[in-house]
């Protein structure tokens, strides 16, 4: 497997180290509720398709990365910088 | 009570020749790390103020032998070299790594052979240049590479990994120089 | 033999190699195979199984027979392929799976007891008495069975793993791969070839046809040429693609001298590769398939197409009198190279009715089959079934032909399903089965030399169009583009055992039987048959079977399944898989810069993560590494004690925000730390649950250095990392390790400010270094940073300087320390110094801990959010009836403590479930004069002064001991402040 990092281009499997479902971005207040907290913390979907990971550019520049793949095909189908993901959300 | 003694990273380790590839440790004078809080643009303007050599993009290594800044990360370089003027500390995170990566060159007809066995990714002359850098791995080992000339490349690992570096090199070099 | 005027073997230069201790000459270019069968040896293995006696079938790596064992002592190497083998000088080989010889071996008694060792016989006959499998059962049939063994002892042998990248790998160098190679290779694409044979050229080797006005041999020699003179190819012979993966990677085995005697000196006896590829061109060629009769699996019977390579390729004659039989026009080849090549042909058998042999100079019978063969070491003769009757053929060889398979395999790799082609009796590659990857020439079922020219040449300059790249015409060479006509023949009809897969003794008969017990689906009859699970993956038989099973179950063979492959093509030994892991290579090593010195001191050094700490520095006279720590712990409490702690991870944290992503990620606040002091800090998870400990240092307003653990410093790091890239990026905040750029040593002790003192140019007392405080110093001339903080509940500091210092200010400290009456302490006596105090480590945090359990839930800061302060809230982690840290220590002042052991109510049933909690630490306190450890006992910070019962089971140990406080040494803490 390779993940198209958009600072270093793409690189083997080895070099990334993963995270898991990119709901992790989406940190509630600490009031949000037992509910939303147990979403976050988790409650996570099992897809066949489409699902979007965090995964960090570890042995490389060190950036999350936000992947798009496929987990039947195993396409990856978009790569972005978990700051740009975020950043469009505030 | 006496002065404390400077041992080099690579001490007892440099230099190895084998076959037509030779490893030597390097004596980068003063390297510094360097990220800018926000936008790299001040920083820039700093540095090329400062050092004459601006900041790199993505996978550059810029300057000479005498200054170089090297692409380190995401938001990071290093400047080696000189040491980092005082005023850079006001746009970015300054922080000195003279003492934390050992630098060795590795040079020699069949330098890229003897890398392909370690590193995964592409060095070839066609897709790796003078003046490119990658964070990457080297065996097991984080590792900066820079293509400084035609068959010579920098490697920076972890200090305390010296010895690793060595010993993945040499194995590396030596069954490049078994094909003969 | 071999036969005067054939084949491409150096007849200049002849190699000697020993088979079952006696020696053979063969020619440069031969493999073992090629070589055995120009002496005259057609016996070269024995089955599985049956232990019958087996010769060569094919001439490739897909060979299920003449597997052999190469070399001797440590690296000697099982089930190798006589036919990929090939011979140097010196080399030596031996049979396998035979016992005490390949022509008497005494297991072949298996083979008279076949009618109880048939499908499924594993599942039925060992199912009872119990006991009787463990027994006899099972060492009977692994000594009975097995392919060949493993030296079981280490293997000095040198094997190589690399990256190759490349915007085409093209796979095979066949009439396809030369050509796609070629026509990308002069479009200027980035060209791997690859294939697994010493030279290129495929079936263009096996074939007496011409290409253009050359052999084939030539014409594929004259294309490696140009394609070597390319810079943008690289042709990489003797390597097996072995996997297609994810992202256009894959696996590749090359031999890189296997085929020499060269040992040594890092020469590496194969290279594993893994290749990064844009796109790739699948042109493996196809495999001939058998036809299954009674006895069909006696030495010389072989495949036509294995028949034809020999003689053509190697210019061996696999018998005097050759027979062949087949389903389909291209077996009629390999009659007439043979009798070209003046080889006697005995007769030309075609199972089809109205078939013509033109020019034919030996009998052919039409309509006709094979159906039994006689002969148990050597063929001797074959009986022809026709409508006739039969009739028995004198012949030592048999070149059989059931059609050809498509060499799908890679194409399955990805969980593609190959499609029966109903007009070649065969599946072919599936369209998209391996994102970017076309398939070319036999492949594809494309059977006629120029059909797969023609093919392979469209393959190269698509992928080079897709890759951007102007095509450039290339001439396509005048070949043979004779139609494969073909009609199934699987098994002929009749009694006795027919066999399918040969290395596994699979026979129709298994088949049958599993189709009648109603393992119909191909995946159950695989696995009660065994079909096609060898090293061989069934490459010949698997096919063959499948038509067997829809025959038997009454089905077509698409509506019975598909043939499926996984990784690796061929056999990969896990040595190349994981070369350069052993020894030294398995794993980094990390070396502080007091390493040498401590290991000079003789301290055994022990792994902490990937660095290396010293245990203990024994001193004359001690003999044990009890009396070493307990000096050491002494150092420390009475005088000073010197210890290198630079592993530990520190992080350099700058910027305008640094302060708000310190009080985020900790539980306590350090926005509210002054300059110049530091801060024990603790950090959780988003789950709540503690993640690491350490101290941080305010160096400046917006300056400071957080200390990590040693074993979480990179957890913690990506931890960082992820709060300011994915939940606040506009924080502006940078961080870097700083672990390796200081080598930091722990000074402690009574006389640890006497110490420094004697080292530092500007004296420091109570006042400028109060407990907790930091600043930079200057060490001997050098600029470093002291802390003065304590992990041992002594006045202590951390004095740090650039690592280059780091072993002369080591030994600076030490020759203090020495004259003082301390010196340097290692691990064992820093953990007895922590448990005296119950500091924790990863032994306490191991992953389940929360604040509350380590007593520590008061260091949740109320006036702020930080991670894991929302769910540690959790009514289920706040529980009284969590295990919560204490101290124990025996009753018995002797007794001896174990970490692991778990905790009962004394007089409780010691069983699951029932347990109180478990030990975490323990070490032996000199001050108090007994063991002490830390525990986790439920509701046990109300239990203090309680005894319970301390058992582990695995060592043995029981006794009595007393839930305490978990601070044995200075309760008050007034040392540390002193
Ligand atoms: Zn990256």
């Amino acid at each position: 497997m390779r993940i198209d990092c958009p600072l270093c281009g793409a690189r083997d499997r080895r070099e990334f180290y993963y995270q898991g479902a990119a709901v992790a971005l989406n940190r509630p207040a600490p009031d949000a509720g037992v509910e939303a907290w147990d979403d976050y913390v988790h409650l996570r979907d099992n897809p066949a398709g489409e699902t979007r990971d965090l995964w960090h550019h570890e042995a490389g520049c060190g950036a999350w990365l936000v992947v798009t793949r496929d987990t039947v095909s195993h396409a990856v189908s978009r790569v972005e910088l978990a700051t740009d993901v975020k950043g469009a959300m505030a | 009570m006496g002065e404390l003694k400077a041992v080099s990273a690579c001490a007892g380790l440099v230099p190895v020749c084998i076959g037509s590839v030779t490893v030597d440790g390097m004596d980068l004078e003063c390297m510094t790390s360097l990220s800018p809080f926000g936008d790299a643009l001040a920083l820039d303007g700093a540095l090329k103020k400062a050092h004459g050599v601006g900041w790199p993009q993505a996978g550059q290594a810029l300057g000479d032998a005498t200054v170089r800044v090297i692409w380190f990360g995401r938001n990071e370089a290093v400047l080696i070299g000189p040491e980092a003027d005082q005023g850079l500390g006001d746009v970015a995170a300054v922080v000195d790594l003279s003492d934390a990566w050992a630098a060795v060159s590795v040079e020699g007809a069949g330098t890229v052979d003897v890398l392909a066995r370690l590193v995964p990714v592409d060095l070839r002359a066609a897709a790796f240049g003078e003046g490119q850098t990658v964070r990457t791995q080297l065996g097991h080992l984080g590792a900066s590479i820079t293509k400084l000339g035609p068959e010579r490349f920098m490697i920076l690992v972890f200090r305390s990994m010296a010895a690793t570096l060595i010993h993945d090199l040499k194995q590396a070099m030596a069954g490049v120089a078994s094909r003969g | 033999m071999r036969v005067a005027g054939k084949g491409l073997v150096n007849r200049d230069k002849s190699v000697t190699f020993r088979f079952d201790g006696v020696s053979y000459t063969g020619f440069e270019g031969d493999t073992v195979a090629s070589a055995l069968l120009a002496n005259g040896i057609t016996l070269m293995g024995r089955s599985f199984k049956y232990h019958r006696p087996r010769g060569v079938l094919t001439a490739g790596s897909e060979e299920p027979n003449a597997m052999v064992t190469v070399g001797e002592g440590a690296g000697a190497e099982p089930n190798v392929r006589a036919t990929v083998q090939e011979i140097y000088e010196g080399l030596m080989v031996r049979s396998q799976n035979a016992w005490p010889s390949l022509d008497f071996d005494v297991m072949a008694v298996n083979d008279l007891a076949a009618p109880f060792l048939g499908a499924g016989f594993y599942y039925k006959t060992f199912m009872w008495p119990k006991r009787f499998w463990e027994a006899i059962y099972e060492p009977v049939i692994r000594k009975a069975a097995g392919l060949g063994a493993l030296s079981g002892k280490h293997n000095e042998d040198t094997y190589e793993k690399a990256f190759a990248f490349c915007d085409l790998l093209v796979i095979g160098a066949g009439p396809a791969g030369l050509m796609a190679a070629l026509a990308a290779g002069r479009a200027g694409v980035d060209v791997i070839l690859c294939d697994e044979d010493m030279q290129v050229g495929g079936r263009l080797l096996a074939e007496s046809g011409a290409v253009g006005h050359l052999s084939g041999a030539d014409w594929a020699a004259s294309v490696m040429a140009e394609l070597e003179a390319m810079a943008n190819v690289r042709v990489m012979t003797r390597t097996t693609v072995t996997g297609a993966y994810d992202g256009g990677t894959f696996g590749a085995l090359e031999r890189v001298n296997q085929h020499t005697g060269k040992r040594g000196g890092g020469a590496p006896l194969e290279c594993f590769w893994r290749i990064a590829a844009k796109r790739s061109v699948l042109a493996a060629g196809a495999l001939e398939r058998p036809i299954a009769f009674q006895n069909n699996d006696r030495p010389g019977v072989m495949t036509a197409g294995a028949v034809r390579a020999y003689l053509n390729r190697w210019g061996v004659s696999p018998g005097e009198k050759v027979t062949v039989f087949g389903n389909n026009d291209d077996a009629h080849r390999t009659a007439l190279d043979l009798a070209a090549a003046g080889v006697h042909v005995a007769a030309l058998i075609d199972s089809r009715q109205g078939i013509t042999v033109e020019a034919a100079s030996f009998p052919v019978i039409v309509g006709a089959q094979v159906c039994n063969a006689a002969g148990r070491k050597a063929l001797e003769s074959v009986t022809v079934r026709t409508s006739a009757g039969e009739q028995s053929i004198q012949t030592d060889c048999l070149a059989v032909s059931g059609g050809w398979n498509p060499t799908v395999h890679l194409t399955c790799h990805m969980n593609g399903r190959p499609t029966w082609r109903e007009d070649i009796q065969a599946f072919v590659p599936t369209a998209g089965s391996i994102p970017d990857m076309a398939v070319a020439g036999a492949c594809d079922g494309v059977f006629s030399t120029l059909g797969c020219l023609k093919d392979g040449l469209r393959a190269g300059q698509e992928a080079a169009e897709a890759l951007g790249k102007r095509v450039v015409a290339v001439d396509l060479p005048v070949a043979d583009d004779a139609a494969y006509a073909l009609e199934p023949l699987w098994a002929v009809a009749g009694k006795g055992r027919a066999w399918l897969d040969f290395q596994n003794d699979v026979s129709v008969k298994d088949i049958k039987q599993a189709a009648v017990e109603n393992f119909r689906s191909v995946e159950h009859m695989k696995r009660y048959t065994t079909q096609g699970m060898a090293t061989d993956q069934g490459k010949n038989s698997n096919v063959m079977a499948l038509a067997v099973l829809a025959d038997a179950t009454g089905r077509g063979i698409p509506e019975t399944g598909t043939t499926t492959f996984r990784p690796p093509y061929g056999p990969v030994a896990i040595a190349a898989m994981g070369a350069g892991a052993q020894g030294h290579g398995f794993a980094p090593e990390r070396f502080t810069t007091s390493h040498k010195r401590s290991v000079e001191r003789g301290a055994p050094m022990i792994e902490a993560g990937l660095w290396y700490r010293p245990s203990y520095f024994p001193k004359a006279g001690e003999t044990t590494w009890r009396q070493s720590c307990d000096r050491e712990v002494g150092y420390v409490r009475k005088a000073v004690g010197v210890c290198d702690v630079s592993t530990l991870g520190k992080i350099d944290i700058q910027g305008p925000d640094a302060a708000e992503l310190l009080d985020f990620v900790y539980t306590n606040l350090f926005s509210t730390l002054q300059v110049g002091r530091v801060r024990y800090g603790l950090m959780l998870r988003e789950d709540g649950t503690v993640m690491d400990d350490g101290t941080c240092a305010r160096l400046g307003e917006t300056h400071y250095v957080m200390t990590t653990t040693t074993a979480a410093a990179g957890a913690v790091m990506r931890h960082l990392e992820f709060v300011t890239q994915c939940l606040h990026p506009e924080w502006q905040v940078a961080f870097t390790s700083v672990t390796e750029q200081w080598a930091q040593f722990a000074v402690a002790g009574p006389k640890a400010r006497e110490l420094l003192n004697g080292v530092l140019a500007q004296p420091v007392d109570g006042e400028s270094f109060p407990f907790m405080g930091c600043g930079p110093v200057e060490v001997a001339g050098v600029q470093g940073r002291l802390f003065r903080i304590s992990f041992s509940g002594e006045h202590a500091y951390e004095v740090a300087v650039p690592s280059r210092y780091g072993a002369s200010l080591f030994d600076l400290l030490l020759e203090h320390a020495e004259r003082m009456g301390g010196g340097a302490y290692g691990m064992e006596a820093l953990n007895v110094l922590r448990i005296e105090k119950g500091f924790i480590t990863h032994a306490e945090i191991d992953g389940r801990r929360t604040a509350f359990d380590i007593g520590a839930a008061r260091m949740i800061s109320a006036k702020k959010d930080c991670v894991g302060k929302t769910m540690a809230a959790r009514a289920g982690l706040m529980d009284e009836m969590r295990p919560q840290m204490v101290g124990i220590k025996p009753v018995d002042a002797a007794a001896v403590l174990s970490a692991g052991a778990h905790l009962y109510e004394c007089g409780a049933a010691q069983v699951n479930g029932n347990g109180l909690g478990h030990v975490t630490s323990v070490g032996y306190s000199p001050d108090l004069g007994l063991q002490i450890g830390i525990a986790f006992v439920a509701r046990g910070a109300a239990r203090h002064g309680d005894v319970v019962r301390f058992v582990d089971a695995v060592r043995g140990l029981e006794t009595d001991v007393e839930v305490c406080a978990p601070v044995f040494v200075d309760p008050e803490g007034g040392r540390v402040r002193g």
